[in-house]
């Protein structure tokens, strides 16, 4: 899975998860039979009461050296992903092999019905809106999409969104906003498109305005941030009354390696693990800031390792968070998603004649 | 303690800084000339030759746009912190209160109420000597006091005023980071309850205006307004560039284009600023 693309703070597994490839191989080789219960789950056949007792001790001494490799491998790799840094969390964040909007719409929503264009310039596959069922709710989804396949990935420039992707996101919302169906957007780019088509077209004005009408639409809106959360861009789809962020995902002003170029002259490894590290975009770092409001724990070594258990923690959060803010009067929702905004920020404040108190010499 | 120790930026009280270097005679970087500081000032800081319009810090721009001695500034107990304990080559509380000491100033903007060729106005500038006028949270706080002040509540018999915020900034601030985009949402938010409440907003867009202050409410104006040939993006060229790899078409991203794209109402020299605000004011006044 993790074999065409590997971070290197988990290169100590691969010699680990070499041996386990090549034990398993070693069964399915020599106790064909038994192969199919060999697949990817070795506990079914250690079972107990089932196939296991009648194997040769051969195959069962295999089999729970298979399982000791195993554990061995879920232990330093929680190990690894239970102190992973800034830096690394953000490049767990752009695993190629982590799920995207359109992978959570396939794990979690049913009946699909993806709505294109902004009926102004253009259709934006960077950013993928349509209605869809969540659990007990309507919904119209919103979010970035990266793109898997190099084709996917040109046509939707990486996830960097264009002007026609934040103006179509806000049409399909009116729309929903005008039908009573909740909003659910997933966050994740690594910002909006520095192009001159954008520049063009009024890149600033289309974020611009996506949060100007997102505070004020009459439905409940919630968000994740599922990969990357980069700066406006993000924001420019996130403006809702419950904001979360999967364990591994970042949210913050700038990229680590932008700020590194900017603030430290060049962004290189150790720049990009300071900025990343200063910039305190780590969901844990995001939720201490009161900038959102939960964190959706992701399966040990990340989403990628299992995106079906981690979009059922998804799903969980989505309905549970629905279920209770379609239980909020309109007014009562929009004021607490104005008071969400309005609070956020760190300030001083001093009373002007405080300062007078202990005055210096007048120069 | 010592009393170095416990000196703040407001107890040095310096000179008020200017964002034009001192000298009696400058170099216009429009055409080159040599201008007479004194004839500069006079002008607005507009070269009188060739019309580039200088930078300008946010005492200035005030004194220029309100009518003398009305302006009554507000807001001004805000003072920035470092919530999040920032550090690059420097650390932010260290830039901050150096910020501070040079320019006189507690964070990039000035925030109040004045009159503008008698009509009575909400006027936020920023400031793009301290720290590229970057938006953190007292600049984004401040913004949306401001706005809140002037929305009208007729429930309140509160008639409201007209809001004017003349931009100039490199973008939100990154020593602030998550913090400083949350201000682009605030002051967003802040603008549409003030657009419920029938508030008339004018942005008037000066060099440079970029990053989340574009992409905030710089670009959310009723009406907005662009000095001539000021930069105005949501990237910057340098980013465009390095993304596209192709030279960038001239006048790029300067008000001029932003016109022709439709994205500005007017460009507006500034000699004439007070007129056009006064003008939109009186044509949108009950
Ligand atoms: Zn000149």
């Amino acid at each position: 899975m993790s074999a065409f693309y590997q971070l290197d703070f988990e290169k100590p597994l691969s010699a680990l998860e070499q041996e386990i490839a090549e034990a398993q191989g070693r069964f399915d080789r020599e106790f064909p039979s038994r192969s199919p219960t060999a697949g990817l789950a070795p506990e079914a056949a250690l079972d107990p009461l089932g196939s296991v007792t009648m194997l040769d001790p051969q195959a069962q001494r295999l089999l729970a050296r298979i399982a000791e490799l195993r554990e061995s491998h879920r232990r330093q790799l929680a190990e690894i992903y239970g102190k992973l840094t800034p830096w690394q969390t953000v490049r767990v964040a752009r695993h190629p092999a982590r799920p995207q909007t359109r992978d959570y719409i396939a794990m979690i929503a049913r009946d699909f019905a993806e709505l294109h264009g902004d009926r102004r310039y253009g259709e934006d596959p960077a950013i993928v809106t349509g209605f869809a069922r969540i659990g007990p709710h309507k919904a119209m989804i919103v979010g970035h999409q990266k793109g898997k396949e190099t084709a996917e990935k040109i046509a939707c420039h990486f996830g960097c969104a264009h002007p026609e992707g934040y103006r179509k996101a806000l049409a399909k919302m009116e729309l929903a906003a005008k039908h009573g169906v909740p909003i659910v957007t997933f966050v994740d780019t690594p910002g909006a498109y520095p192009g001159l088509g954008a520049e063009q077209r009024g890149q600033a004005e289309a974020i611009a305005v996506n949060m100007r009408e997102m505070s004020r639409l009459p439905v409940p809106i919630v968000s994740v941030v599922i990969g990357e959360g980069g700066s406006g861009g993000a924001l420019g789809i996130a403006v809702a009354d419950r904001v979360a962020m999967l364990q591994n995902s970042w949210y913050s002003v700038i990229s680590p390696e932008g700020c590194a170029a900017i603030l430290w002259k060049e962004a290189n490894e150790q720049t990009n693990s300071a900025a990343a590290q200063s910039l305190r975009l780590t969901a844990r770092d995001n939720l201490s800031l009161g900038i959102i409001d939960a964190i959706i724990p992701e399966p040990v070594g990340g989403a990628h390792r299992d995106p079906r258990g981690t979009a059922d923690q998804v799903r969980q959060w989505i309905v549970q968070s629905l279920d209770e803010l379609i239980r909020k009067p309109v007014q009562e929702l929009l004021d607490g998603r104005y008071a969400r905004f309005r609070s956020m920020g760190s300030w001083l404040e001093q009373a002007p004649s405080a300062v007078a108190a202990d005055p210096m010499p007048a120069d | 303690m010592t009393k170095t120790a416990t000196r703040t930026w407001q107890e040095v009280r310096p000179q008020r800084r200017a964002a034009i270097p001192e000298g009696l005679w400058l170099r216009c970087p429009g055409c080159a000339r040599m201008i007479y500081r004194k004839h500069l000032e006079a002008n607005l800081h507009v070269c009188p030759e060739c019309h580039h319009h200088y930078r300008i810090s946010a005492a200035e721009r005030v004194d220029q746009l309100a009518d003398a001695g009305s302006f009554n500034e507000m807001f001004t107990d805000l003072a920035p912190a470092d919530a999040l304990n920032f550090k690059d080559l420097k650390a932010y509380k260290d830039r901050l209160i150096a910020e501070q000491i040079r320019t006189g100033s507690s964070d990039a903007i000035k925030a109040g109420r004045c009159f503008i060729k008698g009509r009575q106005a909400m006027v936020c500038c920023l400031d793009l000597t301290f720290m590229m006028g970057s938006m953190g949270s007292v600049v984004g706080e401040t913004i949306t006091r401001a706005i809140e002040h002037a929305t009208p509540d007729p429930a309140l018999n509160k008639p409201g005023l007209p809001v004017i915020i003349v931009s100039c900034s490199g973008g939100a601030r990154m020593q602030e980071s998550g913090l400083s985009l949350m201000q682009m949402a605030k002051t967003s938010a802040a603008l549409a309850r003030f657009d419920d409440a029938g508030g008339l907003f004018i942005s008037v867009l000066t060099d440079p205006t970029t990053g989340g202050v574009t992409a905030s409410f710089a670009m959310l104006g009723d009406v907005i307004f662009a000095e001539p040939k000021a930069l105005v993006g949501f990237a910057g060229p340098r980013v465009i560039q390095q993304t596209i790899r192709q030279e960038l078409p001239d006048g790029f991203q300067r008000s001029e284009f932003l016109l022709k794209m439709g994205l500005v109402d007017r460009v507006v020299h500034r000699s004439n600023l007070r007129t056009e605000i006064a003008r939109v004011i009186d044509y949108t006044g009950k």
